[in-house]
């Protein structure tokens, strides 16, 4: 079983990696651009004795726990298989 | 009195913490990551570098390390714990102070000499500074940028929690003297009870006017001066306004 | 297993000649793998076969060196029972190819030179040489390709970030170095990394495999594909247009965290006595490391390639010995002692594995599951690798000895105007945008940092100063290499010099084109005679350091770049000065004032930033600095500055007397009202760049006593001016020529880097 976890900033926080990046894509002629903001992306490789319940629920304990911090930023996840 | 220096592998600020202590005439220690023991340290500093290399965020895996969960119990009790740069970062991180840390603003590492200003002197760490006045303390970081949700800003704001704010050579608080884009400039806060100071820039680096600067030395002095006191009619501490 | 074929040996860039010789050795064909190891040891980065020859005429004794050339690093002894090692080495090829992580790995290669050692490293300093980051300016010799600025700016992006990346996770400041902008180093960044440790004297280590039955161990990171063939071949053939993207794999990711716990836990493992040798692997790895190691001690090692930690399944031979995964090293322990050495690996969460042992027999041996699968005496791979005399013929010059513009009288008007343009010409403007991304106070010993001759470091140990400096210029030794190169050695001494500290050594790196081409071994050779000449006058050997070929991109090679890096030792820290005007009302003097014919001038100016930047031109001669005035001049400016006279110092060097008393005025915001007399040309006095003179500050009442001892080296002393105001004055025949505000020169000197540099 594989886990995706998406850990992005909060959308009331400046992003400031991506602003950059927008100004960059504007500057480049990209015009179209409104808003970029730039996450993480985690792969968990998980064992395949596990339920998928106990699945999501490790996932989800590791995502808040540990991978993201709250003040600043949150997470969405997916499970394959 | 026992100035406790945490270490953990990847801390590179930690012998300057050490060094500091020394030149302010104090007993200094390391206090291994692993342990749990403080060995009756007096103060500990939690000093800057990567921690564990910081891949994930900055501090979020020292929160994890066995001498945190005996910082914390420390803490609790009252005992003074400093954290400079990375150790600001990890006090952050393990929830003794709050807010959180963002990337600088211009998304680099900066390594400067910055004036910060004293917002509130009757702290166990500015007692020896006086109120309003403005330091030459360097940093050196690339996550500094500090940010907090609105209410946790008024609390921190009307609660004299704010001790030090980036600011001009006289004193003016500017955007440009804000070098990280922190909110409100802010360089360093204090928690509610008054005993756990996180700042940004490194008062262990400005403790030798060869380098540059001794103003960092106010900052130890300070400590030594609440550690006295405490010692002789604790346990009452020097409490936030 | 592949017999092997032709091709496959060319492949492995052996010429047929090459290969004969390894049957010969071996008496029968070698291996696939054996032939991977002599690949890689006979490359020209491994084996120096090209400059060798050349190099052995180097000074390298001297009273103060402890350890010269042919170690992970050169050794000098600083007095009160501690040394210090340092040494350059260039991570050119691979920071063109991956600008960060190349970058970022040359900086950690060169620290574990200096922690193998047994030195804790305390200084990064960086050469960095870059294509123009501006889309005007000057476009560089006949022949020159089109300005890529954009790609330029990107590469020194990824540079600076990489350098900042490793050094400041891994806990040294990076006090210095230098930034230099050329058209010719537009496909060919040089990235010259150097640094510098303390140890005690009586706990050096060395890369030396020694007590046969001693157990080889493996430390650090698992070894991976990255990196095979990366610096030893990257760094052995030119690169032709479309490469860079197609060698990309080549280049290894740096770990800064890791290699801050192997040097901890090194430090830690020598400091049990159970250590008998210690080496990094760096390029060509675990095959350089083995057969040194054994070679140095005059053992060998015998290694089962099973036990060697691997980050992928199904490695093979070939590839576990040729890989350059970052972060390993390879020690030898004392049989019996293994145990205190694992502990030490453990508490910093390493790996530690046996891996094989030293054997009597002076070979590398190797194993894989049980087989052997190479073996090959250290010597053939090491002392006996192939030696080059290449031929050498001087070239054509492609530019000309005279201007090839006719230089007017200027109004002051204009010469203001000249001296804002030097100063916000990226060459010559501060370089803050650059070492604001580096921590360049941790450790707390940094007194000098960045910006300034050279660099200064407290040594807490001793009390004393240790200053360094890094020092070339390719444009000078395009026009003369010798000329060029000693005005490198002399500059990088004389920096050290200002700040009072007596040079005592130094290392080079010198970055050159395809030395097959006989003109470019010409450039190296004349580079070297330059390079002993200046170092034999001014009494510093060197102690090892780097020599970096094929630095060509489609043909084209580099202007040839020797890079000096100097380390000089001051008794006391607190008795050395800065350049910077420290009051107002001190007089100006120039140490060393000379006067050179207008013809000479008019062709040494033709070499100068002035000619680049204002004229767009290149012409002539570099200066021919004269060597015994140069000596004196150094050793007048430290006495004088141990006698306490000397408030400030600064040398004259890019830009001229000009640049220079303007950089003085910055720091504390103190101007200056210069005067220049009438028998002067104000244009030459202004911004000609003669070498062998130093700017100093006095009180007016020791302009006497230091014009005496000045005397004493038969040195004459010019009245310059006075430091005040919050401008620079400048009048000729007593007549005012031109007056520039303190605000205006600084805003341009301290912004112009940052403003070319971000742009998008």
């Amino acid at each position: 079983m594989k886990a995706n976890i998406y850990v992005s900033p909060k959308k009331t926080v400046l992003d400031p990696q991506g602003a950059t990046i927008r100004a960059a894509l504007a500057g480049l002629g990209f015009g179209g651009v409104e808003t970029v903001r730039q996450g993480k992306y985690f792969q968990i490789l998980l064992s395949s004795n596990l339920t998928p319940a106990q699945a999501r629920e490790q996932v989800e304990r590791i995502a808040r726990e540990v991978l993201t911090n709250p003040v600043i930023e949150e997470f969405t996840f997916q499970i394959e298989e | 009195m026992k100035f406790g220096v945490v270490v953990f592998p990847g801390s590179n600020c930690d012998h300057d913490a050490y060094c500091a202590a020394e030149i302010m005439g104090q007993e200094a220690q390391f206090l291994w990551h692993e342990s749990r023991d403080l060995q009756g340290s007096d103060v500990v500093i939690l000093p800057g570098g990567f921690s564990y290399g910081d891949y994930l965020r900055t501090g979020a895996i020292a929160r994890f390390a066995p001498i945190l969960s005996s910082i914390k119990e420390f803490a609790s009790r009252g005992g003074l714990v400093i954290g400079i740069c990375n150790g600001f970062q990890i006090l952050l991180e393990a929830g003794l102070l709050p807010g959180a840390m963002l990337r600088n603003r211009n998304l680099k590492f900066i390594c400067r000499q910055v004036n910060i200003r004293v917002e509130n002197a009757f702290t166990s760490f500015t007692n020896a500074c006086s109120e309003r006045q403005v330091l030459q303390v360097p940093i050196a970081h690339a996550e500094g940028n500090y940010f907090a949700d609105p209410d946790t800003l008024i609390g921190l704001e009307n609660s004299g929690q704010i001790v030090f704010r980036y600011c001009t050579p006289s004193g003016e608080i500017t955007p440009e003297a804000n070098p990280n884009g922190s909110l409100n400039n802010i360089a360093g806060i204090m928690s509610r009870k008054g005993n756990v100071l996180g700042m940004m820039p490194h008062p262990e680096r400005a403790c030798n006017p060869l380098l540059g600067s001794s103003d960092g030395r106010l900052i130890f002095a300070s400590l030594i001066r609440a550690i006295s006191l405490m010692g002789a009619s604790k346990p009452e501490l020097i409490k936030a306004r | 297993m592949p017999s092997i074929t032709a091709e496959l040996v060319e492949q492995h860039h052996l010429i047929p000649e090459e290969y004969q010789k390894i049957l010969e050795i071996l008496g029968r064909e070698p291996t696939i793998t054996e032939l991977g190891i002599f690949s890689v040891m006979w490359s020209e980065h491994c084996s120096y076969k090209s400059s060798r020859v050349h190099l052995k005429r180097l000074p390298t004794r001297g009273e103060a060196v402890v350890q010269g050339p042919g170690e992970n690093a050169g050794i000098i002894d600083i007095g009160h029972g501690y040394v210090c090692a340092f040494k350059i080495e260039s991570h050119n090829h691979p920071s063109f190819v991956e600008p960060f992580q190349g970058a970022a790995t040359g900086v950690g290669g060169i620290l574990r030179d200096i922690f193998t050692m047994g030195a804790r490293p305390i200084a990064i300093m960086d050469s960095l040489r870059f294509g123009p980051i501006a889309e005007s300016g000057f476009a560089g010799p006949p022949g020159t390709k089109p300005v890529n600025a954009y790609f330029n700016r990107r590469i020194l992006r990824g540079v600076v970030s990489g350098i900042a990346h490793y050094g400041n996770c891994f806990g040294v400041p990076t006090i210095g170095g230098e930034a230099v902008f050329e058209p010719c180093y537009q496909n060919n960044p040089l990235v010259n990394a150097f640094a510098l440790g303390i140890a005690k004297k009586d706990q050096i280590f060395y890369g030396r495999a020694g007590g046969s039955g001693n157990p080889v161990i493996y430390v650090g990171a698992k070894t991976g594909k990255d990196g095979i063939h990366g610096a030893s071949l990257l760094a052995s053939s030119e690169f032709s247009g479309s490469d860079g993207q197609q060698k990309r794999p080549n280049v290894q990711v740096g770990d800064p965290f890791l290699e801050k716990l192997l040097l901890e836990a090194c430090l830690k493992a020598m400091q049990t006595g159970a250590v008998v040798g210690i080496q990094d692997m760096g390029a060509a790895g675990l095959t350089c490391s083995t057969c040194e190691m054994g070679g140095r001690g005059g053992t060998g090692i015998e290694i089962e390639l099973d036990r060697v930690p691997q980050r992928e399944t199904g490695m093979s031979s070939y590839e576990i010995m040729l890989s350059e995964s970052q972060e390993r090293m390879l020690l030898v322990a004392q049989r019996g002692r293994e145990e205190e050495v694992y502990q030490v690996f453990r508490k910093w969460g390493l790996d530690a594995v046996e891996i094989g042992t030293v054997i009597d027999k002076p070979v590398l041996r190797v194993r894989q599951h049980g087989e052997l699968v190479a073996e090959i005496p250290n010597d053939a791979l090491t002392e006996e690798a192939p030696v080059y005399n290449r031929p050498i013929a001087s070239p054509q010059r492609i530019v000309p000895l005279d201007p090839s513009v006719r230089i007017h009288a200027r109004t002051g008007d204009e010469l203001a105007q000249d001296l804002l343009k030097l100063l916000s010409a990226p060459a010559i403007a501060s370089k803050r945008w650059i070492y604001e991304q580096y921590d360049t106070m941790v450790r707390t010993n940094t007194a000098v940092g960045p910006g300034s001759d050279a660099a200064l470091l407290h040594v807490k140990e001793t009390g004393q100063g240790l200053a360094m400096a890094l020092d070339g210029n390719g444009r000078y030794c395009f026009l003369d290499p010798r000329r060029g190169a000693r005005l490198a050695v002399a500059e990088s001494s004389r920096n050290v010099s200002v700040t009072g500290a007596r040079p005592l050594a130094a290392t080079n790196c010198l970055n050159f084109g395809n030395p097959e081409k006989p003109e470019i071994m010409w450039q190296f050779y004349e580079v070297v005679e330059g390079i002993r000449e200046a170092c034999e006058a001014l009494q510093i050997p060197i102690t090892g350091g780097n020599v970096s070929f094929y630095n060509e991109t489609d043909g084209r090679g580099i202007y040839p770049t020797p890079v000096l890096g100097i380390v000089g030792v001051l008794n006391r820290v607190e008795s050395h000065v800065t350049l910077t005007f420290p009051e107002e009302g001190l007089t100006i003097l120039l140490l060393g004032k000379h006067n050179i014919s207008q013809q000479d001038f008019e062709i040494i100016f033709g070499s100068s930033q002035y000619a680049q930047t204002v004229l767009q031109s290149i012409w002539g001669l570099p200066p021919d600095v004269d060597l015994e005035r140069e000596k004196k001049v150094q050793a007048c400016c430290r006495q004088l500055i141990q006698a306490g006279l000397v408030r400030s110092a600064h040398d004259i060097s890019d830009g001229g007397l000009a640049v220079a008393v303007a950089e003085c005025c910055f720091g504390k915001n103190v101007g200056a009202t210069i005067e220049i007399a009438q028998n002067e040309n104000p244009l030459q006095w202004l911004f000609s760049e003669d070498p062998s003179q130093i700017m100093v500050t006095v009180h007016l009442d020791q302009v006497a006593e230091t014009s005496r001892i000045a005397g004493q080296y038969n040195l004459s002393v010019a009245v310059l001016g006075t430091t005040g105001g919050n401008s620079l004055k400048i009048s000729f025949d007593r007549q005012p020529l031109f007056e520039v505000p303190i605000s205006l020169m600084k805003n341009l000197y301290e912004s112009a880097l940052e403003a070319a540099i971000e742009k998008i």
